[in-house]
């Protein structure tokens, strides 16, 4: 069947705006999976910086991964890590331009693995960073490996019966065990697999950024997400996986707040 | 003339960094160059408030250096041979992404653990790559207290220059000794120029600016390490440092860098006072490589000798200099042993009576 012929004019002056590609996107086409959630996450932090006028002293660290052109996306200065370095990076930026909000986006494979030690000093530390944890439950760049995050029973090319503890030991929650760190200011755990998840995981990125004003140390935002391509689903179906099988292990909400105390500057 | 002091090389270093107007510097404890992270931690944020953090390692003291000197911050690591080796992944990315920064390797023997003790063993990570991927750094070699402090700003001024990392080698007996030095001024903190294309958040009259060390595409990566050669053959027409000590007339030279050539110019003394032609050449760039003055030196040399302490690594600069012109042979002590020099004038004469 052919497609039927939509006759809309884009360029018709009565149309309202509802929502446009905020400044700090740049105007080029993202070369995610469909379905992905990378593209909305990266959408996201930058709305966040665009509402909160901060461009002009953003600085990310993009990581190694399927994120790793990000900054083709995000129209900020950026700086490539390597693998699981990012947070090392970001620390060094930091101390350069300590009044700066600075931020990385990393993978499970990135954060949770390679990178563990400068993650956890980092936080440790409190480094007055944001720290975005795009949680797909597998290597997706190097195409659908096991990740320390990867769930029990889930099929991945390096554990193709699915894994198993005897084999491939737990999933790590990496994030409730950074939360137990005393530099840790704000530790939560959001979801971008609908839109009132993806309102919520920007209000989530929205914190982090500001809290970096108080330098009173890390705020690590975990974004639970999927990877279609490598799950070997269609994008719906893998939103549908993630809800059944990863919610339950990788809980969404707060996990460590900032008190009252804290927050007053 | 500037302050002058008795200090240790390391503390020397460290002291530089601090008026050389050091923004920030990230290290981790190994001897033989705790000192620095340990002078720097007691003095930099009271003077200059120069950011000091002792990382949780060397993987991540060389990236939060990637970090800050791509913050455009005038930055510092220093570490001994292990560290350095957990440095290497770090220095290519830093190499491939033209962040400035001086990274100092106060050798200590190997090869794995080794030993605490001086060495030269780590010529070749240090000349010839380490890291993965085609890139140079600007290797300075000092021979003296006054040089590790001296070769700091020049090192700094030669990163910035040509936005590559400069690295200082040294070795354990030079960060440990104590000499006099004359210390330079404070530079201003302040005042140093921050350049263009670091990330110090994007203003609206210019594009992001973004660093890194990833093209994916084949024909822009060749085209990004066409690019990098080109800059280092204009390091390689322009940096060059040496010394040459009675190399004119002499028979027979003795190449050595660092601690050797110290011991290496002992010796030809004891030559000359025994009417030997004897003549040093010292390379202070290890690279780029003095091999024009070596080669120079073959025109009318009967022999080389490359002193040092390895088993034999910048010897291959060496012979490639010479180019078959004469025989080079090689004296090296390894394992944290320093030659006498007299052990060296054994060698020569054997080598002498059999040339000349
Ligand atoms: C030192 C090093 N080891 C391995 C790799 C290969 N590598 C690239 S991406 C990746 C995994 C990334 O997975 P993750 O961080 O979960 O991000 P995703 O691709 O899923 O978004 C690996 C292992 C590398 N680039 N560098
Ligand atoms: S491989 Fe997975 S994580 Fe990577 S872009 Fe595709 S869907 Fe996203």
């Amino acid at each position: 069947m052919d497609n039927p012929k939509i006759d809309i004019d884009l360029d018709h002056e009565e149309l309202d705006v509802v929502c446009e590609r905020p400044d700090t996107l740049k105007d080029a086409r993202m070369h995610y999976c469909p379905g992905c959630g990378h593209g909305v996450a990266h959408r996201i932090i930058m709305e966040a910086v665009a509402e909160l006028g901060i461009q002009d002293k953003t600085i990310g660290v993009a990581p190694v991964g399927c994120s790793v052109f990000a900054y083709h996306y995000m129209n900020i200065d950026m700086q490539e890590a390597a693998h699981g370095r990012a947070t090392a990076v970001a620390t060094g930026i930091k101390h350069i331009l300590p009044d700066h909000y600075v931020f990385t986006y990393q993978g499970d494979g990135d954060l949770a693995a390679i990178g563990t030690a400068e993650t956890i000093h980092t936080v440790n530390r409190g480094e007055n960073l944001l720290i975005v944890f795009i949680n797909n439950a597998i290597y997706g760049m190097t195409g659908g490996q096991m990740a320390p995050t990867t769930l029990f029973g889930q099929k991945t090319s390096t554990s193709p019966y699915g894994r198993q503890r005897e084999f491939n030991g737990n999933p790590l929650k990496i994030t409730e065990l950074l939360a137990q760190l005393p530099g840790a200011f704000y530790v939560t755990r959001q979801a971008v697999n609908n839109p009132n998840a993806v309102r919520k995981a920007k209000k989530a990125i929205i914190n982090g950024f500001k809290y970096q004003e108080l330098k009173r140390g890390t705020s690590f935002v975990e974004i639970v997400s999927n990877c279609p391509t490598n799950w070997g689903l269609p994008p719906v179906k893998a939103n549908e996986w993630l809800v059944e099988n990863m919610l339950p292990y990788y809980p969404l909400g707060d996990i460590k707040v900032p008190s009252k105390e804290d927050l007053q500057p | 003339m500037g302050e002058l002091r008795l200090m240790k090389g390391n503390e020397a270093l460290a002291e530089a960094a601090i008026r050389a107007g050091m923004d920030a510097y990230f290290g981790y404890p190994i001897t033989p160059q705790s000192e620095v992270l340990e002078y720097l931690t007691r003095e930099a944020w009271l003077r200059t408030k120069a950011s000091i953090l002792q990382a949780e390692s060397e993987v991540a003291s060389i990236n939060m250096l990637y970090g800050a000197g791509g913050a455009g911050g005038r930055v510092m690591t220093s570490s001994s041979s292990p560290g350095i080796s957990l440095m290497q992944e770090g220095i290519s990315y830093i190499a491939g992404a033209e962040i400035p920064c001086l990274i100092v390797n106060v050798n200590r023997g190997g090869p794995g653990l080794g030993t605490i003790q001086p060495s030269q063993g780590d010529y070749f990570q240090s000349v010839k790559g380490g890291g993965h991927g085609d890139y140079r750094l600007i290797v300075l070699a000092p021979a003296t207290v006054q040089e590790m402090a001296d070769f700091v700003l020049e090192g700094f001024e030669l990163a910035e220059k040509y936005r590559n990392p400069v690295l200082i080698l040294t070795d354990g007996a030079l960060g440990q000794m104590m000499e006099k030095v004359e210390l330079r001024d404070q530079v201003d903190r302040a005042a140093r120029k921050i350049p263009g294309w670091a990330t110090t958040g994007k203003t609206p009259d210019r594009a992001a600016n973004v660093l890194t060390s990833l093209f994916i595409q084949p024909e822009e990566m060749e085209q990004v390490n066409l690019r990098l050669q080109e800059k280092y053959k204009v390091i390689e027409q322009n940096e060059i440092r040496y010394q040459t000590i009675q190399v004119e007339d002499a028979d027979m030279v003795l190449v050595a860098y660092g601690l050797s050539a110290r011991i290496s110019r002992k010796a030809m003394e004891i030559c000359r006072a025994h009417g030997m032609k004897v003549g040093v050449i010292r390379p202070i760039s290890l690279w780029p490589y003095p091999s024009q003055v070596i080669t120079d030196a073959a025109q009318h040399a009967k022999a080389f000798l490359a002193v040092e302490l390895n088993a034999g690594q910048m010897v291959e600069d060496v012979r490639l200099a010479v180019n078959g012109r004469c025989p080079v042979e090689h004296y090296g002590r390894m394992g944290g042993i320093i030659p006498s020099p007299e052990e060296i004038v054994t060698v020569i004469e054997k080598l002498y009576s059999q040339v000349s």
